[in-house]
């Protein structure tokens, strides 16, 4: 069920609905609305603004409006790993989601990401965040080289 | 990590019954595949069945098949049933409090590989670990590649 589903690069007319989105998923995830809307013109500015090509922030369009989106990029020798690919948000508003939204959004990132010579793509999730490590594993991803460690300071 | 037989054979025979969601699978059809015990096997199906993953079919023809959701139940889901995954030490003697505050150090070094283990347990669905299955060319139990 995912025929009538478009992935493009996100455009500055967006921006309202990447907000909306995030609202959405902040409801479901911590049941709250927390204002995000700084970070997102951040990011916009850096990922859909600025030259794109190891900067991805791409937008899915079902039934004529965007219902998910996906940001990424590739980078080299950060933590000391070579050249790969970073996916630090995917995300489906609700309302969409069983609809093939996040896999084809996840798919597109990887075959641009392959394109420009990324051949193993990682992220971080909150380890309470069930429904996106479900998601990520379901694409075939696995517990990677990096630890991520913390501490409280 | 160390499964249970229990746990093993529950997850071999979910995945068995739910990789072919319309046939009926006998015990000794698994149990042959795999080269375990019907005997245990068969222990197991009856916890499968009573947790709602498996339905029993009588008759000629008779087995069991698939009743669980495959995009909801994990593998953890299924372990779960068999045995919890907390890590236990096993002291000598559980009354000496001197080591205290090693103990704890080390309790809380388990737990937290314990929590990692769960999480990956239960963000993988039967659907994901078959389909990852699939991924290695392999048919699930099937004998791997002769080189």
């Amino acid at each position: 069920m995912s025929d009538s589903i478009i992935i493009r690069d996100a455009r500055e007319s967006d921006f309202e609905a990447v907000i909306r989105i995030d609202e959405e998923i902040s409801i479901d995830y911590l049941g709250t609305v927390v204002d995000k809307k700084a970070y997102w013109r951040e990011i916009f500015d850096y990922y859909v603004l600025r030259e794109k090509d190891k900067r991805l922030f791409l937008v899915a369009e079902l039934d004529n409006e965007v219902a998910g989106f996906i940001v990424g990029e590739a980078r080299a020798w950060e933590f000391g790993s070579p050249l790969c690919g970073w996916v630090f948000a995917v995300e489906v508003s609700p309302g969409k989601r069983t609809r093939s939204v996040g896999q084809r959004l996840f798919t597109e990132m990887c075959s641009r990401l392959s394109r420009i010579g990324v051949s193993t793509i990682r992220t971080m999730v909150d380890i309470e965040n069930k429904v996106t490590l479900s998601f990520y594993r379901s694409q075939g991803m696995r517990t990677g080289r990096n630890i991520e460690l913390e501490m409280p300071i | 990590m160390k499964l249970t037989k229990a746990s093993l054979f529950g997850l071999i025979a979910v995945l068995e019954l739910a990789n072919a969601p319309k046939q009926q699978i006998s015990t000794t059809d698994i149990a042959d595949k795999y080269g375990i015990s019907t005997h245990h096997l068969a222990k197991v199906m009856r916890n499968l069945v009573h947790h709602g993953l498996a339905q029993a079919v009588r008759g000629v023809g008779g087995g069991y098949t698939f009743t669980g959701n495959l995009k909801r139940t994990t593998l953890l889901d299924v372990i779960q049933i068999f045995e919890n995954l907390e890590s236990v030490l096993d002291m000598p003697n559980h009354f000496v409090t001197e080591g205290g505050p090693i103990i704890a150090e080390l309790q809380s070094i388990t737990t937290e590989i314990d929590n990692l283990t769960k999480v990956v347990l239960e963000t993988i669905t039967l659907e994901t670990a078959l389909k990852s299955a699939m991924r290695r060319s392999l048919p699930v139990g099937g004998d791997a590649a002769k080189p």
